[in-house]
């Protein structure tokens, strides 16, 4: 809340601001048990990922291309196999973890199993205020009815003392948002934190982040199945394929000119008025194109290549090869070398 | 960092709403309250203490002086049941205490560590639970020959009932720690104590209640059954000792009901009794049964009804 940067920084996309939190080349593998003992899962692969201050960052993908997966190791609620997470910089271990989630918080997806039935608002909200911000008891209420506020739960006085089960599902992700920020982050990490609420009340959550982001120069991950609401809310996107991640641009470019052939599938498959419709989709086998990436192989190649429409003997065997096309735009795609 | 173990009592102690429970709740109190101040009551006005000999002639039935009846010592009956009740109710709750304790403490850290020390302990809990519990029971009993007075069979009884318990506490954490709000509450910088405390184990309040119950009924059945078949310590008094004397002094053949009848009434009473309170046990972990009163509940269905029918 201290620390607000000029509005400008944030509205100008064209000056990159610093990176904050980083993901250089992290790849997780999780061992599995019982009859699949020996085998592993290839959950992420090399990934890097950047979050900026003041910007926010959509991470698409389909289920299980390793979205959360990547989210749950930027917060360090996991380690990752290799490679490391860095922020501001500087690599973060397990053992400061304490440290790290009072600057890197993370908003879940389904506000009805996120909150302690059992617990009012009011002890939800002051854990983190007391862990984080060592707040004393005397101002802890003022604190809590501070949080409520800055996530638009006024009056502030008829909620402190409600159970989750008293609020609805918009209220109680705010009371979660809350929760986020009262560690005051430099970093929010959101995984799909508004899939699980009614459509009418999503661009209001949506609205709340972005305004916390232009306030506070917040830098977010946006985990989302939805297109349209990563394109009016982000900044950047990055497109994840089992994990790996297959192609990073800015938001508007990567939705009209994808360049790699799964945002092009995926770009096709979600309803935009203001794309143009003549797309590849006609001529697409579905057939061939339903069977999901073997995630227990290890990977050779590119990831996507036996759905791909476009796929060439060389793409099953050797990995492809970045292609920057514009400042940050880049597709990992054999097609463009 | 102190912890700030706040309870948070309700405003003001209410009259449970749900019937059963108020009935078991009832029995149990009364029963607690004989236990207290029953043998001092009976001796005073009865004038009878329950180890006095010849106190009235041999196997009376009912009278006046003996509410109760007399054995075949003489002994009065009433007198004897209300010290037994001191004494089951003694090793019932002190007995299911320890299993229940034991039970969450070995049931919750198994089932929330990960790792070896979980494997571990795990591995300790299930040795335990194949161990047949009634014959070591018995085994440990013999050997102890009723040394150590109530708190001995109190603590014979915890100490090797507990397993079942602990199998179930497990279970229950092991699906409780992998909920969002777990998760949430350790990226809120919450420290594993107090995840495992405050997070995790409300949640298995009305688990840990029932166990209690159970275990605080089986605890009293077990003494008496020690007791019947002979291998506590025959000189105490309890419901479980009166049953054996009346066994071994042919109360059965010689129609002396008043003997037998009251120690088993008693315990079937106070298993009637954890069975009724069970019933109210889920409110302790859902805010939202603790929240609508069964009236108001039932005038919603009034409502609705009327409400549907109208239109």
């Amino acid at each position: 809340m201290s620390t607000t940067p000029p509005a400008t920084q944030a509205a100008e996309a064209a000056e990159t601001p610093e990176a904050i939190l980083q993901a250089v080349g992290v790849t997780k593998r999780i061992p599995l048990h019982g009859r699949d003992r020996g085998h592993v899962v290839h959950a992420l692969n090399g990934v890097d990922l950047t979050l900026r201050r003041g910007q926010i960052l959509a991470l698409v993908g389909e289920s299980g291309s390793g979205k959360s997966t990547l989210a749950r190791l930027l917060a360090l609620g996991d380690v990752p196999t290799s490679g490391e997470v860095q922020f501001a910089g500087k690599p973060v271990r397990r053992a400061d973890r304490r440290t790290h989630f009072g600057r890197v918080q993370m908003v879940l997806q389904d506000p009805f199993s996120s909150l302690n039935n059992l617990h009012r608002v009011r002890y939800i909200l002051s854990r983190p205020l007391r862990n984080f911000a060592r707040t004393s008891s005397a101002e802890l209420e003022g604190r809590v009815l501070e949080l409520l506020e800055r996530v638009n739960l006024t009056p502030a006085d008829d909620f402190i003392d409600k159970y989750p089960h008293e609020l609805s599902g918009g209220q109680r992700q705010r009371i979660a948002i809350a929760r986020a920020l009262a560690a005051e982050p430099a970093v929010l990490l959101g995984d799909e934190p508004v899939s699980m609420l009614d459509v009418s009340i999503r661009l209001d959550i949506l609205n709340l982040l972005a305004e916390l982001r232009r306030r506070d120069g917040l830098a977010m991950l946006y985990i989302t199945h939805d297109i349209a609401s990563a394109r009016y809310f982000a900044d950047e996107i990055s497109v994840m394929y089992a994990g790996h991640i297959v192609e990073t641009g800015p938001v508007e470019q990567v939705t009209q000119e994808p360049k790699h052939p799964y945002t092009k599938l995926l770009l096709a498959a979600s309803p935009d008025p203001d794309r143009p419709t003549a797309g590849s989709s006609e001529d697409l086998d579905e057939e061939d194109l339903a069977e999901p990436p073997n995630l227990l192989a290890e990977p050779v190649g590119c990831p996507f290549a036996h759905r791909c429409p476009d796929a060439t003997p060389a793409c099953s065997t050797t990995a492809p090869p970045t292609h920057t096309f514009a400042a940050s735009h880049w597709a990992r795609c054999w097609l463009y070398s | 960092m102190r912890l700030p173990l706040r309870l948070r009592l309700p405003r003001k102690i209410r009259r449970p709403r749900n019937r059963k429970v108020a009935v078991g709740l009832v029995i149990l109190v009364v029963l607690v309250v004989i236990a207290i101040i029953g043998p001092a009551l009976v001796s005073a006005l009865l004038g009878q203490t329950a180890g006095r000999l010849h106190a009235g002639g041999p196997l009376e039935p009912p009278s006046g002086r003996h509410w109760l009846g007399t054995t075949t010592a003489g002994e009065d009956v009433l007198a004897q049941l209300v010290t037994g009740t001191r004494t089951s109710l003694l090793v019932g709750l002190t007995g299911g205490a320890i299993s229940t304790t034991l039970a969450v403490l070995l049931g919750v850290i198994s089932g929330y560590s990960t790792g070896k020390a979980g494997a571990a302990l795990t591995a300790f809990v299930n040795v335990f639970l194949v161990i047949p519990g009634l014959p070591l029971l018995i085994i440990i009993a013999s050997y102890t020959q009723g040394r150590g007075g109530w708190i001995m069979v109190a603590l014979i009884i915890g100490l090797t009932s507990w397993p079942g318990g602990a199998r179930v506490k497990r279970a229950q954490t092991l699906s409780l720690r992998n909920r969002d709000f777990v998760q949430a509450a350790r990226y809120a910088g919450e420290s594993r104590v107090r995840i495992v405390l405050l997070e995790v184990a409300p949640h298995l309040a009305p688990l840990i209640a029932s166990t209690f119950l159970f275990a605080v009924v089986s605890s009293i059945a077990a003494e008496a059954g020690l007791n019947f078949i002979g291998a506590g310590n025959p000189n105490t008094v309890s419901w479980g000792t009166m049953l054996f004397w009346a066994q071994s002094q042919g109360a059965l053949l010689s129609g002396a009901w008043w003997w037998f009848a009251p120690p088993g009434l008693c315990i079937a009473l106070i298993g009637t009794a954890a069975g009724l309170i069970n019933f109210g046990v889920d409110e302790l972990s859902d805010p939202r049964l603790r929240a609508r009163s069964p009236r108001a509940h039932r005038k919603a269905g009034r409502a609705t009804a009327a409400i549907a029918e109208a239109s």
